[in-house]
């Protein structure tokens, strides 16, 4: 059981950082090995944003290791020379904690090879690559690590959410949600579910070229509508072939730069409460999750199976 | 605790925190006698007068708090109680066994109304998955629409929404009836045993699916059938029966229930006699 939650604000911004930190906390009963955010914060949409971590939170079930801080400089001062050797302008660095860093970047060629170069610095993964995106992942509920992050001041149009209880795989940041839709900048999956044909579309996608960075089943729907909008396929055109494509249960958003979306398996076996008006969409697992922005009486329902809704801002 | 495997089966029993005797003097189980039934009541029940109307806010409360507080009004005797703010709180308003008029101002979330045997409730808002799970009997009235697995199991009673609901409405239905008067989702009627489901609106995939009795009226498209449901006459025993319900639920009083589908189980999934040895091995 985990919990998601999103909200879209249409035609204006709000503080999207404090309201997704509430909803989230409505729903840590659901989960609190991980909580992740991806908010898309309000900027000059220069540059870009590059959310990566050098190393691991570690707790229960990961493959992953503790690590020294002198791991992490060495890793931070190899990314720093391929980013100047990719032709890349670093005009902002934030060290958040030892293994969490924060770069706006300057950069104009291919997102995919950007992403393969950094990557293959072992134990550095990008987060999220993105103009207004920005993916903060880290242990524990939503107050703590949005306490961690200095998360409730971030103001935006629209944001996705998750709190996780790991069941398929371990309690680490690598199996955190959301997940970066690599390598299309601005794209971000939260999931609520299980997926049961994981392995057979990871196998058929990584030999396509697709990257998978866990061994969480919920990257897969990242992964998996990277590769149809990289075949030409539109965001909601990815989503509805997903219903068919992907295997098990499952309640998912997708965020881009400017909507967002939701999917429901054709089973309608995960939760989903949706509250929709001209100026704001919110969404959760539970209508708790609604009530802690709007606490008072709203009309909400629930999707139905093989629903899939894409919004603007 | 003694070895399970090995101990007789009376101290097997007793291991496992059962008893074989029958208790005479020691429980607080009281059986139905007929002949008492002006007498009746469940433990821990209470005599409410429905005259005597109190409010409760229950913004602050948990679940428990606020489901302590509805016992303990009714316990004061207060037989209609108007529960305020509700703000989707999951697991509202369960277990009451008694006569009681529940109203809530709002919403809830999962699990409410679970288990109750005898209220009459009243839902200003929607509700979420789950709603009145269990119930023996009673009446429901949800004004807006309603979450999955809507009715589960219900042994009786009539639970009703105005609006729409998920998935699995119905699921295991003992007994009862179910009437939604908008649309509902995927396997509505799943595995139902008993009792009666009335949709006004269009349903979705697998309706009744591995359904074992019972009977569903859909008045609008549906998505598809499950295994084993299978469309059945409407006799004009139905269409009374499908108007007298809908005129006390207060809902779709002037539908046209002639145009209505009936679907039933076609008893054929339970049926292994049928089956040559290799596939009753099979199934077995």
């Amino acid at each position: 059981m985990c919990g998601i939650a999103g909200l879209i604000h249409r035609g204006n911004t709000s503080n999207v950082g404090f309201e997704l930190q509430g909803m989230l906390q409505a729903l840590k009963h659901r989960g609190e090995d991980s909580t992740g955010y991806a908010l898309y914060g309000k900027t000059d949409g220069q540059n870009f944003i590059m959310r990566f971590k050098v190393g691991e939170n570690v707790a229960e079930g990961s493959s992953s290791v503790k690590e020294d801080v002198s791991v992490y400089d060495e890793r931070k001062k190899i990314v720093d020379f391929y980013l100047s050797e990719l032709g890349a302008k670093v005009i902002k660095e934030d060290r958040i904690l030892p293994y969490s860093l924060r770069y706006e970047i300057q950069y104009d060629k291919d997102l995919m090879e950007f992403s393969q170069k950094i990557e293959s610095v072992e134990g550095v993964e990008i987060l999220s690559m993105g103009k207004s995106l920005e993916v903060i992942k880290d242990l524990g509920n939503a107050e703590v690590v949005c306490n961690r992050y200095n998360l409730d001041k971030v103001v935006g149009t629209h944001a996705i959410g998750h709190a996780r209880m790991a069941t398929e795989s371990g309690v680490d940041i690598k199996s955190a949600h959301p997940f970066w839709g690599y390598p299309f900048s601005d794209v971000s999956v939260v999931h609520n579910g299980q997926l049961t044909n994981y392995w057979n579309n990871r196998r058929v996608l990584e030999n396509k070229g697709m990257r998978f960075m866990s061994e969480c089943d919920s990257e897969l729907i990242a992964v998996y509508l990277a590769e149809k909008m990289r075949n030409g396929a539109t965001l909601e055109e990815g989503m509805k072939e997903s219903l068919v494509g992907l295997d098990g249960v499952f309640t998912y958003f997708v965020a881009t730069k400017d909507s967002l979306g939701m999917a429901k398996d054709t089973m309608a076996a995960k939760p989903l409460v949706l509250y929709e008006s001209d100026d704001l969409v919110a969404m959760g697992s539970e209508e708790i999750a609604i009530r802690s922005i709007l606490p008072q009486e709203i009309e909400t329902y629930d999707p139905f199976d093989g629903e899939v809704k894409v919004w603007q801002i | 605790m003694a070895n399970l495997k090995t101990s007789e089966k009376k101290s097997k029993a007793q291991s496992m925190g059962l008893h074989t005797e029958v208790l005479t003097g020691k429980t607080q189980q009281k059986f139905f006698n007929p002949d008492e039934a002006e007498n009746f009541y469940y433990f821990g029940t209470y005599d409410v007068d429905f005259n005597k109307r109190t409010e409760i806010d229950v913004k602050n409360m948990d679940c428990r708090e606020a489901n302590k507080k509805i016992d303990e009004l009714m316990k004061d005797g207060y037989g209609t109680i108007v529960i305020k703010n509700p703000q989707g709180k999951h697991s509202l308003g369960v277990g009451i066994l008694n006569k009681l008029n529940l109203i809530f101002e709002g919403s809830l979330g999962y699990f409410g109304c679970g288990s109750m045997d005898g209220p009459i409730v009243r839902i200003n808002g929607r509700v979420g998955w789950s709603c009145a799970e269990n119930m023996m009997a009673g009446k429901v009235v949800i004004e807006k629409n309603a979450g999955s697995c809507f009715g589960a199991a219900i042994r009786g009673g009539d639970l009703i929404c105005k609006g729409s609901v998920g998935a699995r409405t119905g699921i295991d239905q003992k007994g009862g009836t179910i009437i939604i008067g908008g649309d509902a989702g995927a396997f509505t009627g799943f595995m139902m045993q008993r009792g009666r489901i009335i949709i006004l609106g269009d349903v979705g995939i697998n309706l009744g699916d591995s359904m074992y009795d019972g009977t569903i009226f859909v008045g609008g498209k549906i998505g598809s059938f499950g295994s084993d449901a299978v469309e059945a006459e409407l006799t004009d025993s139905d269409q009374d029966w499908l108007k007298r319900k809908l005129k006390v639920a207060e809902i779709g009083e002037n539908f046209d229930v002639s145009k209505m589908t009936k679907v039933v189980a076609g008893k054929k999934l339970w049926n292994y006699d049928a089956l040559e040895p290799t596939e009753k091995k099979g199934a077995i």
